[in-house]
């Protein structure tokens, strides 16, 4: 098993996420995390989906995945061209004897409090999935009572965009020929 | 007779077939129509000229326009199922898009087989759907079903609209998806609100579809490479799919096989792709294929794949399947390309572009001198073939062999007739024992293997085909599934002609339980309760049943009297007539490959296995 982190381009519509969710349900294939949100263009929706797959069905997924008509364009990302980036926040809890420790932690993982109440800190992070793993290990002697998170995103570095080619205007088919 | 599946003229605004409005007015926006208006205009525009459906509630407010269109014949079916299977004969054997149509929630679940089955078989088709209104959806209102999330996975692709001024885009994106690519159904839901308000129309003249890009024209480089293989290969066969019909390439795919000489096997889904009478032919492959055509598979040393999608019905156990065989797979999908079986030489193109393709580079080759040498296997395969031709025993007892009987009936109504077929035991005599000829002329539910599918698709048939003679093979299991279509033939004046073959039970799986489960015949007799012992009671009466129908009703039971019959079933030609073949219920089919194991294990008959010269090769 390998992980894979797919961009995926898709059309702004209704029901497009559970087609995909729905895709990957019914032909076997697991999600670790699916991230989604608008793009530079209005109607377009980026998708960040990480999958573990071997890599022989992940050409599948991404075959299957390119069969749904509102989806655009995936791009595969490896991880050495890639920027990845997820976003927790966690409540830990803490008082006045523990605060000070739990606000070093804080400290040392770049991280930053988000909110105060008298027996809890919430936290928000950012960062890789290694780091954020990290950061959630130093953070649970204290005791976490709850966790959330955004799910990864991800964009590949350099000048070079995914979507700048895809949104060309459609061109409107030929006449197809016909069959006799 | 197929003239494309591909509505030529849906992008044209002039293209009006139901009025003479002129293309100002048409264009107009000023003038303002009901939803259910433009959807019946959207319609016209598309080229529609047959919708099978039922009316209801939701979808109700179209049905008021559908009354005056001129260009649109609707065809009021009995149950909804009834109109998709109707949709799927009219497209499979016209090659036109496919319309069906019915109301919201139990109108629209009834759909859900006919769109899977398409789904599976790939078969241009649109079905239309009224929907509550937009304000309701959500509310577990009245007849309410969120058929587009219930549709998602069995359809290429689906919509729902709820703005009326969507409803001709959505209807030109709907027609031009289901009929291009990988051709499949697309549903278009519409709801009762949009129906009902005021819109203008406009027919597109673009449509708005980025993420679908269908590739047709195939890759050069691989063009290239496959030709290599097959000028390398000594035991090449054509492996030919029903992309092969759906692409309209049979002439193209005859050329091909008498360019190379290689031996052709046709699925389930290409009977009548290639003519049965041509020597190259070697049959069926699959679970019951021919051994002739199973064997060359199995022992090739390349598989060309047009169209095919290597199904675990053809393959057996894929380990094992055609194990020294290098694969050149052409499909129009690329998902099917390596989905099941590694492709050696993948090819992501229209099936008849393809063949036109490497027809051109063969010929170059060969030309230059470079020739493939396939004598000792055509000559090993010509061998097999006429040691394990097809065939049967007739019953001792002197009962009606149901093989014969579809035989019978394929020589009388000949390759120009068009036969349609359930599922089972009778399907997979039919796909042997009739001679096809041409492609568009075998009709059946191969991928979801769907009981009820051969008479409402027969009615289709007929329907897209007026001219020709439509024959409905079905199993007595089968035909009760969806026989009340009979109803609509009759009034609707749809001639078709059914051959029940009655053996009173559910063969397939009889046969299964005589082979697999020791004669425990376990809810399979459909004319004994339980396995009680009083007689059989024939319910019902399939004689009456047409009668009843306003069919002509007739029936056989003795193989002198077989021709007699189907002649005179054939003399009917105003009134759609039933004939209750009362067959030997022992009957099997063979050869059979037991499901899960390796093709090396057909049997031709039961115990009976082909053995091979092994240095033949």
């Amino acid at each position: 098993m390998s992980t894979h982190t797919l961009s995926v381009l898709v059309e702004d519509k209704p029901g497009v996420l559970a087609r995909i969710a729905g895709l990957f349900s019914r032909r076997g294939f697991n999600i670790d995390s699916l991230a989604v949100g608008p793009t530079e263009h209005a109607d377009v929706s980026r998708m960040t989906i990480v999958v573990s797959v071997e890599s022989f069905p992940l050409e599948q997924v991404t075959k299957q995945l390119n069969k749904l008509v509102e989806v655009i364009k995936i791009v595969e990302l490896e991880p050495a061209q890639a920027v990845s980036r997820e976003l927790l926040m966690v409540k830990v809890r803490a008082d006045a004897t523990t605060r000070g420790q739990v606000l070093e932690c804080v400290q040392l993982f770049r991280a930053k409090v988000v909110d105060v109440a008298p027996d809890a800190v919430t936290i928000q992070a950012v960062g890789n999935v290694d780091k954020l793993a990290d950061f959630l290990r130093v953070l649970e002697p204290f005791g976490v009572r709850e966790l959330v998170q955004s799910g990864m995103v991800a964009i590949g570095r350099g000048s070079r965009s995914i979507s700048e080619r895809t949104m060309r205007p459609v061109p409107t088919p030929a006449p197809p020929p016909r069959a006799v | 007779m197929a003239e494309g599946f591909f509505v030529g003229q849906m992008l044209d605004p002039t293209h009006h077939p139901g009025t003479n409005r002129t293309k100002e007015e048409q264009m107009s926006q000023a003038e303002p129509i009901t939803g259910a208006q433009s959807l019946i205009r959207s319609l016209e525009h598309a080229g529609v000229d047959t919708i099978f459906g039922i009316p209801g509630g939701a979808i109700l407010p179209a049905y008021d326009p559908l009354m005056d269109s001129s260009a649109i014949r609707h065809i009021l079916v009995r149950h909804e199922q009834g109109a998709g299977h109707a949709a799927q004969g009219y497209a499979a054997a016209t090659g036109r898009v496919g319309v069906c149509m019915a109301t919201s929630g139990p109108g629209a679940t009834n759909l859900v087989t006919p769109l899977a089955d398409a789904h599976m078989d790939s078969v241009p088709m649109v079905a239309v759907t009224g929907q509550v209104g937009a304000a309701m959806i959500g509310t577990d209102a009245f007849q309410e079903a969120d058929i587009r999330g219930i549709t998602m996975p069995i359809t290429k692709h689906n919509f729902l609209v709820t703005d009326p001024a969507e409803i001709p885009q959505k209807i030109a994106e709907a027609f031009h998806i289901a009929s291009t690519g990988r051709p499949g159904p697309v549903l278009v839901d519409v709801a009762k609100s949009a129906l009902t308000a005021q819109t203008g129309f406009r027919w597109p003249t673009e449509l708005h579809l980025p993420g679908y890009r269908p590739v047709t024209k195939p890759h050069a480089k691989q063009i290239r490479e496959a030709t290599r293989l097959i000028l390398e290969a000594r035991r090449p066969v054509l492996y030919v799919g029903g992309g092969t019909i759906r692409a309209g390439a049979h002439r193209e795919l005859a050329e091909l096989a008498a360019l190379t000489g290689i031996p052709v096997v046709t699925t389930l889904m290409a009977r009548g792709a290639f003519p049965d009478s041509n020597p190259q032919h070697l049959g069926m492959p699959g679970m019951h294929g021919t051994v002739a055509a199973v064997a060359g598979l199995q022992r090739s040393d390349l598989m060309i794949s047009l169209g095919a999608r290597f199904d675990d019905r053809v393959t057996g156990n894929l380990d094992s399947f055609a194990p020294n065989a290098k694969v050149i797979h052409a499909d129009i999908d690329p998902a099917e390309i390596g989905k099941n079986r590694h492709a050696d030489v993948p090819i992501v193109g229209d099936c008849r572009e393809v063949i036109v393709e490497l027809i051109a580079a063969l010929r170059s080759a060969y030309d230059q001198g470079e020739s493939g040498d396939y004598e000792a296997w055509v000559e090993f395969l010509a061998g097999v073939k006429k040691k394990y031709p097809l065939g049967y025993d007739a019953p001792a007892d002197g009962s009606l062999a149901p093989q014969y009987v579809i035989e019978r009936l394929g020589a009388i109504a000949g390759p120009d007739a068009i036969y349609t077929s359930g599922v089972g035991q009778h399907q997979m005599w039919a796909a042997h024992f009739i001679d096809y000829e041409k492609p568009n002329t075998w009709l059946n539910s191969g991928g979801l293997g769907t009981m009820g599918y051969s008479v409402p698709a027969a009615m289709g048939a007929k329907v897209g085909c007026p001219d020709t003679t439509v024959w409905s093979i079905d199993g007595d299991g089968c035909f009760q599934m969806t026989n009340q279509e009979l109803a609509t033939c009759a009034i609707e004046g749809i001639p078709i002609k059914v051959a029940i073959i009655n053996n009173q039970s559910l063969g397939m799986v009889r046969q299964w339980q005589t082979l697999f489960y020791n004669q425990r015949y376990s809810n399979t007799d459909l004319q004994r309760q339980g396995g009680q012992s009083s007689g059989p009671v024939r319910i019902p009466d399939f004689e009456k049943l047409a009668e009843a129908y306003g069919c002509v009703g007739l029936s056989c039971d003795t193989p002198g009297d077989v021709d007699a019959t189907i002649n005179k079933a054939m003399e009917v030609d105003d009134v759609p007539v039933v004939v209750d073949f009362r067959v030997h219920r022992d009957a099997m089919v063979w050869p059979m490959v037991a499901a899960g194991t390796s093709n090396d294990d057909i049997k031709y008959a039961r115990d009976m296995a082909p053995e091979f010269e092994e240095d033949d090769v």
